[in-house]
């Protein structure tokens, strides 16, 4: 759909991407660091979508999770000092019908009954535009751990909150979940708007 | 030896006839484990690929079946065959030609109007693309219930049908099935036909 086709995985949060106020272009949209530097908890009107293509075309299988939790912290002297940390809650999938919902619950997927979440702790950040960034950190799901990076770009913020859009594709079966390949992608993307509130 | 002639089967008949019997007897085992019995939900979405992609091969293969009964001669009864078993015979004959045929289309059906819209992907090399049917819960109930149905009645008649060869080979000892398995097969010993006594002439016939 969109981004690189790297692995990247769900669920990220970042924040990172402030313009630096001393850019007069992104100025207007971008907050200065300092003010947009602190600690936010990720909001629960956040959303977390996912699509794998299918061969031949059509819809191929998309949905979102209802159920996650995270926070990120932006470093007020260096953005790459910034980090996230973000989990799911894989029982909380929505699809379009049941079917689809309890096969991606089941030992074929998520495994849920043995593996209540999907992590991400981020371990990098790196600044790639006035309001754009790169977070790479460690996806843990069905207890395999991997690198994934997922882009990163602020869409809005305020005083009090901070949110951004954040894309990745992920490589499913390093993580046991190839079920279904070739005829549904092996790469998820991920499409995630991320709010975060100030603590 | 590929076509039929007067008194047997040829190669032609006889190939399409046993790639068919085995594959839609492994159909329905396939179908029946895939959908009836507990099994691990991946291996289960690989068993229907694969119970799609055979689906489909029998598909091809009951179409040319049909194709070559409709315009190749058939062989005159074995001698021995009564006029009713005869008519029995051609009936079930008929019967699993055109449900070998529809059984598979109307699993393509249920393929079709799934409202999971899984494409099928024959043999994970070329997409087959949905027959033009609306996707409906309603419609895929319906289509599922058909396909079962229609396969299990055909498995009836299977069972009927190769019951019926087995007697003739086994009690009766006529040739009926030896024509299925050798292309031109010969006619049993005319001695041993309609005597059940004889066995040594049978044993070991090449
Ligand atoms: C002559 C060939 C075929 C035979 C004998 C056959 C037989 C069967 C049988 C016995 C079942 C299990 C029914 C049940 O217990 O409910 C089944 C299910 C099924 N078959 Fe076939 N089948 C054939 C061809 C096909 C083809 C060509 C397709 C698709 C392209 C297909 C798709 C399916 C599907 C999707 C199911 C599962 C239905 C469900 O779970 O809702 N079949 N088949
Ligand atoms: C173990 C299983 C089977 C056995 C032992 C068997 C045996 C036979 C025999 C001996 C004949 C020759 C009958 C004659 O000379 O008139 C025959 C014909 C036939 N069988 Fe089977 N069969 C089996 C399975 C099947 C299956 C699964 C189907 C299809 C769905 C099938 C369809 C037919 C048809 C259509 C003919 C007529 C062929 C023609 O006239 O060209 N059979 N079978």
């Amino acid at each position: 759909m969109m981004t690189p086709r790297r692995p990247v995985f769900k669920a990220i949060w970042l924040f990172a991407l402030l313009a630096m106020a001393t850019t007069p272009a992104a100025a207007a949209a971008a907050p200065a660091l300092a003010d947009a530097a602190g600690n936010y908890r990720i909001a629960s009107s956040s959303t977390v979508q996912f699509s794998v293509p299918q061969t031949g075309g059509g819809g191929g299988i998309a949905g979102k999770f209802a159920k996650f939790s995270g926070g990120f912290r932006i470093d007020g002297s260096n953005i790459e000092r910034s980090s996230v940390e973000f989990t799911l809650y894989p029982e909380s999938v929505r699809s379009s019908e049941r079917r689809i919902e309890d096969f991606l619950r089941s030992s074929a997927v998520f495994d849920t009954a043995n593996y209540q979440t999907v992590t991400f702790r981020s371990t990098s950040v790196t600044q790639t535009g006035a309001d754009s960034a790169t977070v790479v950190g460690t996806l843990t799901a069905r207890g395999k751990a991997r690198k994934e990076r997922f882009e990163v770009t602020l869409t809005d913020w305020n005083k009090r909150s901070i949110a951004f859009t954040i894309r990745g594709s992920i490589r499913r079966a390093p993580y046991g979940m190839d079920v279904g390949t070739p005829i549904y992608s092996n790469v998820v993307e991920f499409d995630m708007n991320i709010r975060g509130q100030k603590r | 030896m590929l076509r039929n002639s007067e008194s047997g089967f040829g190669a032609v008949t006889i190939v399409l006839h046993w790639a068919i019997a085995v594959l839609i007897l492994g159909l329905i085992l396939l179908g029946f484990v895939m959908r009836r019995t507990e099994i691990d939900p991946a291996l289960q979405f690989s068993l229907y690929q694969w119970h799609k992609s055979f689906g489909f091969t029998v598909l091809g293969l009951a179409v040319l079946r049909a194709v070559w009964w409709s315009i190749e001669r058939n062989p005159a009864p074995p001698p021995g065959l009564g006029p009713l078993e005869h008519t029995a015979a051609q009936i079930m004959h008929r019967a699993l030609i055109v449900l070998a045929l529809i059984v598979a289309l109307a699993g393509w059906a249920v393929a079709s109007t799934s409202t999971l819209n899984i494409p099928s992907f024959y043999f994970n090399l070329i997409v087959i693309p949905h027959l033009p049917l609306r996707q409906s819960e309603a419609s895929e109930a319906f289509w599922t219930f058909a396909h079962a149905l229609l396969a299990y009645l055909m498995l009836g008649l299977v069972a009927g049908h190769a019951a019926a060869a087995f007697y003739h080979h086994f009690l009766r000892r006529d040739e009926v099935l030896v024509r299925m398995l050798r292309p031109g097969a010969r006619r049993r010993d005319a001695k041993t036909f309609n005597t059940q006594e004889n066995d040594d002439t049978l044993v070991e016939r090449k």
